[in-house]
């Protein structure tokens, strides 16, 4: 028997919708079987990782609170990708946003006023655009890789943190450890809900999407991202600017990188640290797959990745599951979802003879 | 007394850049075939692991490395699958391989921590690398010299060969590939899986050649930097094989410099660490500024094939 | 060689229980103990070293307890989230181990007034936070001697990975000590601003042993400059954190061993005791949290009575490496005859002894 992949002439909503939901559920499955198999509890593991975190009301702000950040990037991403630009230095545009704003609030330690968490946001928005910006330039201008060049820029970052907080921005009351002073408290984020950890941060990024949504969906912004996107050669036609549209792409997800990092230090950890990159940047690109590429979908890839990183600290906890699963569920569940991308604009056919015949 | 510092500065150079040379000559194939593999880290972690557990039961460090190609080999099927036989984004697929690469070797790996294995010995008889000259030439273990062996014959296949021909072919222009009758994916797949193996052979070297031990990602962001290089190095051997050792002296110049005082250990290590990078985005610059046919990357790099029948 | 250290820790804690079990049995409630480890359990090293503590704990106390650990947590708002994930899971003693913690522990802290946190190499105390550390400079001291004694070139390179005062203590502790033996002794320290990368571990020992040291010391999380020392075949090294002589047997002098144990142990015994309070020790050789490895065969006899000496004067009181007169590396008196550094002035240390090489 075999089988052939014939293309759809319309690309499936159906299977849009279905495959993130399949490929959440196949990696319960499979990965409950070979867990279980290699000698852990693998229907505990799945429970825990997947479910215990939706369960527990009690996780509900630590889901908000991690799934934040892979939101507003991934909005970003998103957009970027519908275009057809392949940011993915995130992580990069996330850690100069991050830097951005603790520049502000260290300039302003002491001080107070309403004005400097705005501008702190602006400076971090301002900064993952400025870092997405050289990307984009050397993509119009010379035809640059912007893969490459976003990848290569993320790593110099990561150093760019590491050199600040141990030469210039080191806290002097630090003992000599490598971070920057505690931000005054009019840097720091707010707590929206009373008794939680849920932080400004939070609203902040279902806003974010919904707008991108709206942006998306209902505006020629939104269409001309996606016509380039989708058809480059009708785009021209159509007068869009391929290069604009790049330069558009890199700015928007830089700024929401930007946007995510200056949250974050703000936020929850209200000082630069060393452990400040925490791999969101590269997270919220499988959020943006997970999510189908769609503001409301990122939305909810978001809440998925965050239920994954919750519940394997539990399952650590609570069933001893070493810290590696967590990496191996999450890469599973990516390589399903990848997996099913294809039947989107494909459908599977069986291949018969007599098809064959008339086809010929 | 100079000299003997210099000759012993090329013998760490040389081990640091074994190690992302290899892994960059698979991806250099890899991306000239058309595809961009970023699970570089993962195959390598992955190849780490399997290594050292085949050193560590064996002894052999020939079936170790050959057991870390094929461990990276088996990776590698798994990019390819889903991005040739399926399509599927190569950006998104070659991450998620390289976050299941750590976690599975972390895994794999959990049982064999304090447990040192034996290095690999040098591939001559130990009395020609006695004097420090014979010793830079003649003191390394074999991945060394079949480092050099690989870019040799990997230059020798692409440009040399029909097979590499086609094989170009089908990374600057797929389509054209296809309609004259070749087999688009099935000379990625060879490419992805050549790429798998030389990632896995690149980080059995670790607990091989460089520290004989087992350590969770080991590896420490060098399938990265191996990225870098083939891009650094405009996708050419040669200029592979000066990229990785000019890439492994900084990594190594830091460190003498640091050690030995002098006005280089003034230069702040972020910016050694950094500079790799950096200096890779500048390369991508100048030869685009230039833009010879012959610098620029695979024109299909990193997009799926779908034939146009 | 490990397999003989847990036999060990197993007969000692067997031991223990005995006594213990009178105070404990009839305790109505399992004491559940919660720790966080920065790095994964099998670094050979640090991280490895805590969770030997925690196997103490549970193997001393049986049925009393009931510990849980979670590995490889990022030091930010992670850290935040599996502390309050212990605490909801109802640990009533949680010990942080890594010093980029902290700022979690206080906030974790304020919302669980009832539970006992400890947080290692910190600074910041609070009502339920207490702090603890190790005098790992007097295992330093002991190596240092032995170091003076057995070094024919007079140089020992150290490596680090971050110049905060925890690393500079031993780099000086060492030179100090290498001294009162050899007044020509030198320490080249070099950081290499990463607590795990074997691979550069290894080459920086190569770097250091090719430009003359003969012992080589360090303070990140493995075993890989002490096997650089065994391929090189130089005079030797030192075990860092744990018995590294697996790895080096021929080479390895003797080792400092982060013995967390009888630390942990006694702070579980005062939880379930109802008598614990907030403290802040820095516990060495006399409390045996820090412990001296083997002495190597290749030690002459007269070499490790004066390493023993300089132990048991630790031990009884009668010596402190940090004792005046100490001039800094530029040759300026810091500490004056007769006067002992006070353990802030310790903890704060951010200059050189004479006979350091000044690093970058």
């Amino acid at each position: 028997m075999q089988f052939r992949l014939e293309k759809r002439r319309e690309p499936s909503r159906f299977m849009l919708y279905a495959t993130p939901i399949a490929a959440v559920v196949l990696t319960m499955v499979i990965g409950a079987i070979i867990f279980s198999l290699i000698g852990f509890n693998g229907i505990g593991a799945v429970r825990e990782i997947f479910l215990t975190p939706l369960t527990n009301p009690y996780k509900w702000q630590d889901l908000a609170v991690k799934a934040a950040p892979l939101i507003i990037i991934g909005v970003g991403l998103s957009v970027a990708y519908r275009a057809n630009v392949w940011n993915i230095g995130a992580e990069g545009q996330y850690i100069i946003g991050g830097l951005a704003g603790t520049w502000v609030a260290l300039l302003t330690w002491g001080m107070t006023g309403w004005w400097i968490l705005p501008l702190m946001i602006l400076a971090g928005i301002a900064g993952g655009m400025l870092y997405a910006a050289i990307p984009a330039l050397l993509k119009t201008r010379l035809n640059v890789n912007e893969i490459l060049t976003s990848l290569m820029l993320t790593y110099a970052s990561v150093q760019l943190i590491y050199y600040l907080i141990r030469a210039p921005w080191k806290d002097p009351m630090g003992m000599g450890f490598p971070q920057t002073r505690l931000f005054s408290e009019a840097a720091r984020l707010p707590t929206v809900i009373p008794g939680t950890i849920v932080h400004l941060g939070v609203p902040i990024a279902i806003v974010v999407a919904l707008i991108a949504w709206f942006v998306m969906t209902k505006t020629v912004f939104g269409y001309r991202m996606r016509v380039v996107g989708a058809a480059p050669q009708a785009a021209r036609y159509g007068g869009f600017s391929e290069t604009k549209t790049i330069w558009l792409a890199m700015l928007v997800s830089g700024a929401f990188a930007g946007l995510a990092g200056v949250l974050e230090v703000a936020g929850p950890f209200q000082r630069m640290v060393p452990g400040f990159p925490t791999n969101y940047g590269f997270t919220a690109i499988i959020v943006a797959f997970l999510g189908r590429l769609s503001p409301l979908g990122v939305l909810l890839g978001g809440v998925v990745l965050a239920i994954t990183f919750v519940g394997g600290e539990v399952a650590q906890t609570t069933i001893g599951l070493p810290n590696a699963a967590t990496g191996i569920f999450q890469a599973m569940m990516l390589f399903f979802l990848l997996a099913g991308d294809i039947l989107i604009k494909y459908r599977l056919r069986r291949v018969v003879p007599q098809a064959e015949a008339r086809a010929a | 007394m100079e000299l003997t510092l210099v000759l012993a500065i090329l013998v760490t150079v040389v081990g640091a850049s074994t190690p992302i040379l290899l892994a960059a000559l698979g991806e250099l194939v890899v991306e000239r075939a058309g595809v961009l593999n970023l699970g570089v880290e993962g195959m390598m972690l992955i190849g780490a692991i399997a290594g050292f557990v085949v050193q560590f039961h064996t002894g052999n460090p020939y079936l170790a490395l050959l057991a870390g190609a094929a461990a990276g080999l088996c990776a590698s099927l798994i990019f390819g699958f889903l991005t040739l036989s399926l399509s599927a984004n190569q950006t998104a697929t070659g991450l998620a391989l390289t976050i299941f690469g750590t976690g599975f070797s972390a895994l794999a790996g959990a049982s064999y921590s304090a447990r040192p294995v034996t290095l690999m010995q040098p591939l001559f008889p130990l009395e020609l690398a006695t004097h420090p000259v014979g010793k830079v030439i003649f003191g390394y273990a074999f991945p060394i010299y079949f480092a050099f062996f690989m870019v040799v014959a990997i230059w020798y296949f692409l440009h040399r060969t029909r097979a590499g021909l086609i094989l170009r072919a089908v990374g600057e222009n797929d389509q054209s590939a296809h309609s004259i009758g070749y087999s688009v994916i099935g000379v990625r797949y060879l490419a992805v899986m050549f790429g798998g193996a030389m990632a896995g052979l690149a980080g059995a070297c670790f607990p091989l050649l460089l520290t004989p031990q087992w350590a969770e990602r080991m590896t420490a962001g060098r399938g990265w930097i191996a990225v870098a290089l083939v891009v650094f190095a405009s996708w050419k051997p040669f200029r592979l094989l000066a990229g990785a050792y000019l890439f492994g002296l900084v990594m190594t110049m830091e460190l003498y410099a640091k050690a030995g005082g002098g006005p280089l250990s003034a230069i702040p290590s972020e910016l050694w660490a950094a500079l790799p990078y950096l200096a890779t985005v500048i390369v991508l610059v100048l030869i685009s500024i230039r833009r010879d046919a012959t610098t620029n990357a695979p024109a299909c790099l990193g997009k799926p094939f779908l034939p146009s029948n | 060689m490990t397999l003989s250290r847990r036999s060990f820790v197993k007969v000692g804690g067997a031991a223990l229980t005995l006594p213990l079990l009178g105070s404990t049995a009839f305790a109505q409630e399992k004491l559940k103990i919660g720790f966080i480890y920065v790095g994964s359990i099998n670094d050979n090293g640090y991280n490895y070293a805590h969770n030997q503590g925690r196997i103490f704990v549970e193997e001393s106390l049986g049925d009393a307890v009931e510990t849980v650990f979670v590995e490889n947590v990022p030091e930010g708002p992670d850290c935040e989230r599996v502390l309050r994930e212990l605490a909801q899971q109802g640990c009533k003693l949680i010990f942080a181990t890594s010093f980029g913690f902290g700022d979690s522990v206080i906030k974790v802290a304020q919302q669980f007034p009832d539970i006992a946190f400890e947080h290692a190499t910190g600074y910041m105390k609070a009502d339920n936070v207490g702090l603890y550390n190790a005098r790992f400079y007097e295992g330093r001291a002991v190596c240092g001697t032995i170091a003076g004694h057995m070094s024919v070139t007079g140089k020992a390179g150290y490596i680090g990975s971050f110049p905060i005062p925890e690393v500079v203590m031993g780099i000086n502790a060492l030179a100090l000590s290498g001294r009162k033996i050899n007044p020509e002794f030198t320490v080249k320290p070099v950081y290499i601003s990463t607590w795990n990368d074997p691979a550069k571990e290894a080459d920086a020992a190569r770097a250091m042993i090719d430009q003359g040291i003969d012992i080589v010391a360090q303070h990140t999380d493995g075993p890989a400059a002490l096997q650089v020392a065994a391929e090189r075949g130089i005079v030797g090294g030192f075990g860092q954190g744990a018995d590294m002589s697996a790895f080096a047997p021929e080479t390895q002098l003797t080792a400092i061993i982060d013995h967390w144990g009888p630390h942990y142990l006694a702070s579980a015994q005062a939880v379930l005791d109802g008598n614990w309070t907030p403290g802040d020790t820095w516990e060495g050789l006399k409390e045996d949290v820090v412990q001296m490895g083997p002495y190597n065969e290749k030690v002459p006899a007269d070499v490790v009575a004066a390493a023993e000496a300089v132990r048991t004067g630790q031990i009884d009181g009668s010596f402190h490496i940090f004792t005046g007169p100490i001039n800094d590396n530029t040759g300026t008196e810091r500490v004056a005859a007769g006067v002992v550094m006070t353990d802030a002035e310790l903890l704060s240390m951010d200059w050189y002894v004479e006979g350091v090489e000044q690093p970058a």
